[in-house]
């Protein structure tokens, strides 16, 4: 590979949205003592696109009462079913292509088999579906790197700072292998991870306490702009003492 | 099942009678001589210090050598140097191998007399007459001070006239420290008596002893309104050196950026419309600890930012910060930390955190302003702590919740539910005993 390809980006991230838990169905009249849901563990793309781009493989580190609980997964996608009957904490690792990052990732996920009670009593149609959205976050990522990805729909990739020209990509293959979730059997349970809502809510709360620090600045001038004589004499402690 | 059958006791239906019938009749047979009946009663015989020694005797300290004197106790009658009577008494003295002790009465030495110093009529004359006092009195004051021991508490209360205790001290001391000075060959020779050196000072005496009585019959609303009062001067005292300091620092007094930029928040994200260029405020807000990373998760690096935005706030600012988030319906952790909502996010902590410190501002200027206020006689106290308590109250946002639930009560219900946490699940071809199902 050329050298330079493998200079850093400064100031450049790329990221990858990703969410990943577990979707857990219990058996109903299937369930045995000790086998009483069937679960399924997950690291996905936030929309579902294909994450082998950048992981190599993912490690589900199950309860020890597992046989094998050291579960490698090499192919798209990352995922892993099992049946049990007791929630644990699954440890999930991420290797990643070298040219990606050398270092690997951790994830730490909660088993959840049994609903919440304000859920309603555990129906097999309805499955547990617990999920995490987070982001997958490279800064100053190699060259060579950013041009692999910059057009890949799992990744969320900047606009180059000026001064910076990479030729543009060239005729990479389109894999053809089908390593997205699109169409995942199970993705009728994948949650929504609306970004717009979470920036609506923030802008609303920021729009509160803005509006309220505008109030107590005006009320801390007030107080300033009085000379400390006619504060004396005439005594207007009331009128701002409510907020 | 009881704890007979755990220790394979036999179980007879009418063990709990015998026992009961066995019982009383032991107990006065038992009971060990020496111990009262009460004792025994409280300790049941249970509590009593054990037969055996504890402690080897060979690991004792050794008694000191004296073993082999004889020592015996004896009336004896005794003479003490302090009396001038030779009045004789007995008392019981110990006496070691038939020796009984010798020397002076052993409390004899206690008998301590002040020299009181006699003056002539001559020296009267000469030295020591003064205006307010007779000779009779100051006569009759020497003669009490020699019989009382210079105990002029008591001297006052026989003393035939009134007169206060520092009156007496003052005539007293001044006698005798001319009587000293006159009758010394030069000054020098007694300028190191403690009589000559420090002179006594009745109207001084006078003002302490007033002093220490008003402390110390002080009522407990006069001590408190004296605290707060020395607290209240502190406080104005550090807002006005704070303020001296920023003026210096050359900050705008203009009435919008005049707050004091306590706690380290910098009052720049407020002023400013909220930012629109999420590439370089988070890369220049990230920490360094995450630079050097080759992969970190977004999570990762808010909660890193948050810690260092919120590194120089107290831990109770930061609780108050996260109480804010919650009434204002924000989820402490975002649920879609994107870029964008990290930053949106961080924004509106450090919002907070200034609001939080204006809220503090305001407080403690209305403090000061009442104080001034009182201090300033012009009006009655009561009305400026009002407008403080209202102030004091946390802020409530307007409106509560959007569509989304509280990041809280989402927190709360997880832990809640950890049903399974402890209990290692079972793959399906191990055997397991069947308790561990108990909690289904």
């Amino acid at each position: 590979m050329d050298v330079s390809k493998n200079k850093k980006l400064k100031d450049v991230e790329i990221s990858f949205p990703i969410v990943y838990g577990t979707i857990s169905f219990w058996l109903g009249k299937k369930a045995s003592e000790y086998n009483s849901h069937k679960w399924t563990v997950y690291v996905r793309s936030a929309n579902n696109e294909d994450l082998s781009v950048i992981v190599k493989r993912v490690v589900f580190q199950l309860h020890p009462s597992f046989q094998n609980p050291t579960r490698v997964v090499e192919q798209p996608p990352f995922e892993l079913s099992e049946s049990g009957w007791g929630e644990f904490e699954i440890a999930i690792t991420l290797y990643f292509h070298s040219d990606v990052c050398e270092k690997r990732l951790d994830l730490f996920h909660q088993l959840k088999l049994y609903p919440e009670e304000e859920a309603g009593p555990q129906s097999t149609k309805k499955p547990v579906v617990v999920e995490t959205y987070d982001e997958i976050v490279f800064p100053e990522p190699t060259e060579a790197f950013f041009q692999r990805v910059q057009n890949h729909p799992a990744a969320n990739v900047p606009r180059l700072p000026p001064g910076i020209t990479l030729p543009p990509p060239g005729s990479m293959e389109i894999e053809k292998k089908r390593g997205d979730t699109k169409d995942h059997p199970l993705s009728q349970w994948f949650s929504n991870f609306s970004e717009a809502d979470e920036l609506l809510k923030l802008a609303a709360a920021r729009q509160q306490v803005q509006a309220h620090i505008a109030k107590l600045r005006r009320q801390l001038t007030m107080i300033e702009g009085m000379p400390q004589q006619s504060k004396a004499l005439s005594g207007p402690g009331q009128q701002f003492g409510h907020i | 099942m009881d704890a007979k059958d755990i220790l394979g006791l036999p179980k007879t239906p009418f063990s709990s009678s015998q026992e009961k019938k066995s019982r009383p009749p032991k107990e006065p047979q038992r009971k060990p001589d020496g111990v009262s009946r009460e004792v025994y009663a409280l300790t049941g015989g249970v509590g009593m210090a054990p037969l055996m020694p504890t402690v080897e005797a060979s690991h004792l300290k050794r008694r000191p050598a004296a073993e082999k004197e004889k020592v015996a106790w004896q009336w004896l009658p005794f003479t003490s140097s302090a009396r001038t009577d030779n009045l004789q008494l007995y008392h019981w003295v110990r006496v070691v191998n038939g020796v009984p002790p010798t020397g002076d009465y052993q409390f004899a030495k206690y008998n301590k007399k002040v020299d009181v110093h006699k003056y002539t009529d001559e020296e009267y004359e000469k030295y020591l007459i003064d205006p307010a006092w007779s000779r009779e009195e100051t006569d009759q004051l020497f003669e009490l001070c020699e019989r009382f021991d210079l105990r002029f508490i008591v001297v006052a209360d026989r003393f035939p006239t009134s007169r206060s205790v520092e009156d007496l001290k003052s005539r007293y001391y001044s006698v005798s420290r001319s009587l000293l000075i006159h009758r010394a060959r030069s000054f020098d020779d007694v300028s190191g008596n403690p009589l000559v050196k420090d002179s006594y000072d009745a109207a001084h005496e006078t003002e302490r002893k007033r002093a220490l009585s008003a402390l110390l019959s002080q009522t407990k609303q006069q001590e408190k309104k004296d605290a707060e009062t020395l607290a209240e001067a502190k406080r104005i005292m550090e807002s006005r050196a704070a303020s001296k300091t920023v003026d210096e620092a050359g900050m705008p007094s203009s009435s919008d950026n005049a707050m004091v930029p306590v706690d380290g928040v910098s009052p720049l994200s407020s002023t400013h419309p909220p930012l629109t260029h999420p590439n370089t405020a988070a890369n220049s807000s990230i920490p360094n600890s995450l630079r050097t990373l080759r992969v970190y998760l977004r999570t990762h690096a808010l909660d890193q930012m948050v810690q260092a935005a919120s590194a120089s706030a107290g831990l109770r600012v930061i609780k108050r910060v996260d109480q804010t988030l919650q009434d204002l319906g924000v989820n402490l952790k975002p649920k879609v930390p994107t870029k964008a909502v990290c930053i949106e996010h961080l924004e509106l902590r450090n919002e907070i955190l200034t609001l939080l410190n204006l809220q503090k501002q305001l407080q403690n200027k209305e403090a000061e302003v009442s104080a001034n206020r009182e201090s300033s006689f012009t009006e009655a106290p009561s009305t400026p702590k009002r407008s403080n308590r209202d102030i004091d109250r946390p802020f409530v946002p307007d409106t509560v919740g959007f569509t989304g639930e509280r990041a809280g009560k989402r927190d709360h219900k997880r832990k809640n539910t950890g049903r399974f946490i402890d209990a290692p699940p079972s793959p399906p071809q191990s055997k397991r005993p069947r308790k561990l199902k108990g909690s289904d």
